[in-house]
């Protein structure tokens, strides 16, 4: 059952999107975020969405995935456009005892609909095609200006890719644990939700105790391996800024570009 | 094979502080121990739980540093805290677990990990990741997770992950004691490749008797000190010692061991089952060729 948790799920590929420097599709990303969050009419949005249906295109992910994907947020998506739907000011369409329709309120709903979806696709695009170890290190190349102000920029990349390491292992390791404290009796399912928690304990202990050895011996391990912080360390694969990463940026600023455009065009 | 001294160890000895007894009752885990590893040779450790064997161990590449007596890597002393960088380049250490050795998602980042951090070029890396991928068997999964590996595959693995830092000497911790039969031999094989092919010196630390049959050298440890040194050979002969020890002995030696008590005159040599074997056989059939119309009275 734990097996079917997905954390930024990363679908391999040898696509354009797949291949572009992670530092590319980040800065991208928040371009596309900004654009998103300040474009306010229909053909701004018919715009991105035309434009993220081209990368997801290019990226071969399947619609289904993406689909899939967004099922557990619909109902965050249902909650807020009905909200707008009703709460907005304007003039009303429809009245109906309390409730009014107004023009506006049908237009945020369909605004907000629209902002959270593709937020949520360009989010999912971007870990869908960047591997998480390409994620950290792109942010720890981006953020390493950082370090000039003592912000251990290194160790917190280095800590989140240990982390992402050990999620499976750990996965692993609560099953057999569930198991084992099952095989003794201990009952996961029934009661309510402070007995749940409480028959946890019996799982989280075991798991905790066992996760401090394990982070014993890695460190003794990295040291063997003469790890001794990020001074003076090379990289196996570097990132390299090329062509496509340029021509990238510039669609990204051209996508932001015509987004402002039409934004002051009021269209 | 030349007969330089990689590892030397004088008048080591190593207690662990345990604050809450007296001090004169520090846990003693290695007792005054002088030992000369040679480069090239495999040499392996043996000792039963709390002989001091992986402790020692920790002290080849300044893990741990003595409480009395000096360690010398390549005649670099590892007390030398200015050393000790150049000392893990030269012995590299393999561990228990593999999942706990092993740090990056991609098989062939994690055995970078090593090179990376010595600052070796990246083009120089490659070079070394493929190499020592290639040298445990493990280039086809270069771009796999490791936690989809077999036991056996991760620990080559972690292998790669040292020998990619070009070390001059391997030390194992008990590499094979969560390995399934299959993934025991896959990883002893390896390190008998690497000492025989990259004249790489491996030093095994184990519990299984029966992985230290083909080493060049035996050294059996208990309560922190040398029990015995010498070819494997030599070492298992002293059955009564080795039993004292709390060892178990190869069930081939066992065989003979008790045969000879019983007045058959075997040679203690044989380790393997076929040289066993073949002694025992050999022995029949002078015997029969002897013996044989007194067996046939007794009928």
């Amino acid at each position: 059952m734990l097996r079917d948790i997905t954390l930024g799920q990363f679908f391999p590929g040898k696509t354009l999107i797949h291949n572009l420097d992670p530092r590319t599709k980040l800065i991208f990303t928040v371009i596309y975020f900004v654009a998103l969050f300040i474009s306010g009419s229909f053909v701004s949005y018919a715009i991105i969405l035309v434009f993220l249906s081209v990368c997801i295109t290019i990226s071969h992910i399947r619609l289904k995935v993406i689909m899939k994907g967004m099922k557990p947020l619909l109902i965050i998506i249902v909650m807020t456009s009905i909200l707008n739907l009703f709460y907005t000011k304007g003039e009303p369409i429809v009245s109906f005892w309390i409730i009014k329709l107004t023009y506006e309120g049908i237009r945020n709903a369909l605004f907000m609909i629209l902002r959270i979806f593709l937020l949520i696709t360009g989010t999912f695009l971007l870990t869908y095609t960047t591997s998480p170890m390409q994620l950290t290190d792109g942010l720890e190349s981006l953020l390493s200006p950082l370090k000039k102000i003592k912000v251990p920029v290194h160790e917190l990349s280095m800590m989140m890719s240990i982390a992402l390491r050990f999620i499976p292992t750990l996965i692993e390791e609560t099953d057999k644990i569930m198991s084992a404290q099952k095989a003794r009796g201990a009952d996961f399912e029934t009661g309510n939700l402070i007995q749940k928690a409480k028959a946890m304990l019996p799982l989280l202990i075991p798991l905790f105790i066992s996760a401090f050895r394990r982070a014993d011996e890695l460190a003794v391990a990295m040291e063997c391996r003469c790890y001794h912080g990020g001074a003076g360390r090379t990289k196996l694969k570097r990132l390299v800024m090329k062509n496509r990463d340029f021509l990238a940026l510039m669609a990204g600023a051209v996508l932001f570009g015509i987004t402002l455009l039409f934004n002051s065009l009021g269209i | 094979m030349p007969m330089d001294t990689i590892i030397q160890t004088k008048n080591l000895s190593y207690s662990y502080n345990t604050t809450q007894k007296p001090a004169e009752e520090n846990a003693v885990a290695i007792d005054g121990i002088d030992l000369e590893i040679e480069t090239g040779s495999f040499v392996a450790i043996l000792g039963h739980n709390g002989s001091g064997k992986s402790t020692l161990a920790k002290h080849f590449n300044a893990i741990l540093l003595p409480s009395g007596g000096k360690v010398y890597v390549d005649n670099m002393d590892t007390s030398d805290e200015k050393l000790t960088l150049s000392i893990r380049g030269k012995v590299g250490m393999v561990f228990q677990n593999p999942d706990n050795q092993i740090v990056a998602n991609v098989v062939e980042d994690d055995v970078a990990f090593g090179p990376e951090n010595m600052g070796v070029p990246s083009e120089e890396i490659r070079r070394r990741v493929d190499g020592a991928l290639k040298a445990v068997g493990m280039y086809d999964y270069r771009e796999h997770a490791p936690h989809l590996l077999s036991g056996g595959q991760k620990q080559r693995v972690a292998i790669a992950g040292i020998i990619a830092m070009r070390p001059r000497c391997i030390v194992l911790d008990e590499p094979t004691a969560m390995l399934d039969p299959v993934g025991r031999a896959e990883v002893i094989r390896t390190i008998h490749d690497l000492n025989k092919n990259e004249n790489i010196t491996v030093i095994l630390i184990t519990h299984h008797m029966n992985e230290t049959i083909d080493a060049d050298r035996l050294i059996v440890m208990s309560d922190g000190k040398i029990l015995l040194d010498g070819k494997p050979q030599a070492v298992f002969a002293h059955v009564d010692i080795l039993k004292d020890a709390g060892l178990a002995v190869p069930e081939t030696t066992m065989l003979i061991y008790e045969l000879r008590k019983n007045g058959m005159h075997l040679p203690m040599e044989a380790l393997s089952v076929e040289e066993c074997a073949q002694s025992i056989f050999s022995l029949l059939s002078d015997s029969r060729a002897c013996k044989a119309p007194e067996h046939h009275i007794k009928d």
